[in-house]
């Protein structure tokens, strides 16, 4: 059995996590005897949504913006050291991703740049969309056919792993599980097979902690006082430390702030899951009810007890449709009796909106402290004894497909200003195209069979 | 017999509150391994259930995972419809835990409290 190490970094946890971060984990990576993986997590259900409706208007475009952002600071670093760089920065579009890797690669002098990408995730290259619309649904609206305009299915590690074998530098992706982005490399490295269930188990567990970035190393963590956190201007990214027997640690890079604890561990191990003893994936049923954790040095947590069962016999598929306008609009009031004027702007722009005929529901938040946990009715703020005297913001809501409306509900607010109660101001309103989704599940097999890798070449 | 005091659950415990669709699921860990027993004992289905009704919420399934120590928190219907339809300025309920952490109380012993003092 194979005695190497397999070191990942992770460079970003989400689309808009800090350009920077990449920089100290690939200057800790050049340190590391053994082969060395960075990975960029930057695709939401809705990043892959709105990059599939770049794409129409540019066939060019519709990889992640941040491609641009984040790999120039790292490029040539992780080409000089073999540090080779897994990431869903393809988006809806990994091709044009590749090509203007290639191209930024020539603009920074590096030669002999090679990225390759992984196809097949985007289904409406080969089904219909009332087809699609007929999949069942496990999460989200119902979606009406007609307005779908992208669905992908959630790729394994596999595919990967055999962009990988391509000997590349560089291997983009659509949508695959974030947890992919990890275990790709490790099947690559180990040559893991699809029965050695509790190892792919292990390398699914390490992506799931490394896959959200700074979240295991104390970014959405710190809580002052209760749960203190070093650095937080300089937070470390995570860098797991795998080897062949399915051990994992995850540490963080050298000369950065943040920590790694069983805390911060733990509030990642569980983020964003279910059922902890099936937490699916296309590769393996990942089983986290045995799992340990143990310190192993500073900033070091050793994870154990990873357990795999066969993973299901559909892949999850998010479906984007159009859903119509998002309008917000906010007012503040502050001083004497700032509660009752606000209360009062609210009440004004209510029934101006309903002499209007508008019929799509508007929210009325009064913000200050805890609109947030509250309802759409404001139950628990008509039930407080708020002080009258303070700082409150009345905040205007509607979801609606009629842009006009949401116009309408703006226009109330600003009209506040000269026609509502006294001393309101800082007005903010913004009207943005929303995208609705749902998650179905497909068949295996008609995708898996559309599954492949390409080299691009420059 | 210990003495026992009632705190928030902030005092004793930390949380993280993620989303899929409309259902929250929030982490909670105890700050002292000792106090695990009280809090599975005392942050119930029914209790966090409650917490997040008057949000539409419909069930609340606990998942235990004594090794960790943590509990996860399942909360169907919670999100006011989820990121797709909220109208609520916090559309992935992110800020959800610490809704969990500040209006839920548990009867602790005293010297598990870590001490905020000074």
């Amino acid at each position: 059995m194979s005695k190497k190490t397999v070191y990942i970094g992770s460079g970003a946890g989400f689309a808009g996590d800090r350009l920077d971060a990449a920089v100290p984990v690939v200057a800790t990576l050049q340190q590391r005897d053994g082969p060395r993986y960075l990975i960029y997590e930057v695709m939401g259900e809705r990043t892959l949504a709105i990059a599939q409706r770049i794409k129409m208007r540019n066939p060019d475009k519709g990889y992640s913006p941040y491609l641009d952002a984040y790999l120039p600071k790292i490029l040539a670093d992780c080409k000089a050291h073999n540090i080779r760089i897994v990431s869903n920065l393809g988006n809806a579009n990994p091709v044009g991703g590749a090509r203007r890797v290639l191209e930024m690669a020539a603009e920074l002098g590096i030669a002999d740049m090679r990225v390759a990408v992984v196809h097949g995730d985007d289904l409406m290259t080969f089904m219909r969309a009332e087809e699609i619309a007929a999949l069942p649904t496990i999460e989200g609206v119902e979606i009406d056919g007609s307005k779908i305009f992208a669905a992908n299915a959630y790729i394994g590690a596999r595919s990967v792993a055999a962009a990988l074998a391509l000997d590349v530098d560089v291997v983009l992706v659509g949508r695959t599980t974030d947890a992919a982005l990890v275990l790709g490399p490790l099947i690559h490295e180990f040559g893991w097979t699809e029965d050695n269930l509790d190892l792919l188990a292990a390398g699914t567990l390490a992506g799931h902690l490394l896959e959200c970035g700074g979240q295991v190393t104390g970014g959405y963590f710190c809580d002052p006082g209760f749960k203190d956190v070093p650095g937080m201007d300089n937070l470390g990214f995570p860098i797991g430390e795998i080897d062949a027997t399915g051990g994992v640690v995850i540490t963080k890079a050298d000369n950065t702030g943040g920590m790694v604890t069983r805390a911060t561990v733990i509030e990642q191990m569980l983020y964003e899951v279910h059922d902890p003893a099936a937490y699916l994936t296309p590769d393996v049923t990942l089983d986290m009810t045995n799992v340990t954790i143990a310190d192993d040095g500073p900033n070091r947590i050793r994870v154990m007890g990873a357990c795999g069962k066969p993973p299901p016999a559909t892949l999850k598929v998010t479906v984007s449709a159009d859903g119509g306008w998002l309008g917000e609009a906010d007012l503040i009031y502050a001083g004497p009796n700032a509660l009752a004027r606000a209360e009062l702007a609210a009440d004004i722009v209510r029934t101006r909106c309903q002499r209007q005929g508008i019929s799509d529901p508007i929210r009325f938040d009064i913000t200050a402290s805890g609109s947030v946990f509250d309802n759409h009715d404001g139950i628990r703020r008509r039930g407080e004894n708020r002080p009258l005297d303070g700082e409150y913001r009345l905040r205007t809501a509607i979801r609606t497909a009629d842009k006009a409306c949401a116009q309408y509900v703006n226009d109330e607010v600003l009209s506040l200003f000269c026609s509502g109660p006294a001393g309101g101001g800082g007005y903010r309103c913004n009207i943005t195209g929303q995208v609705e989704t749902a998650s179905v599940l497909v068949p295996r097999g008609p995708v898996e069979a559309r599954c492949s890798v390409e080299e691009i070449k420059p | 017999m210990s003495a026992t005091m009632r705190v928030r659950l902030h005092e004793v415990a930390h949380a993280r509150a993620g989303d899929k669709g409309n259902r929250s699921n929030i982490v909670v860990a105890p700050y002292h391994p000792d106090l695990f027993a009280y809090l599975v004992e005392q942050v119930t289905e029914d209790r966090v259930h409650d917490l997040f009704r008057h949000k539409g919420a419909t069930a609340c399934t606990r998942y235990i995972l004594p090794n960790l120590p943590a509990i996860n928190l399942v909360i169907d219907d919670a999100l006011e419809g989820g990121v797709n339809s909220s109208l609520n300025q916090d559309l992935h309920g992110k800020t959800l835990s610490f809704l969990l952490l500040g209006e839920l109380f548990v009867e602790v012993p005293t010297d598990l409290v870590p001490n905020r003092q000074g």
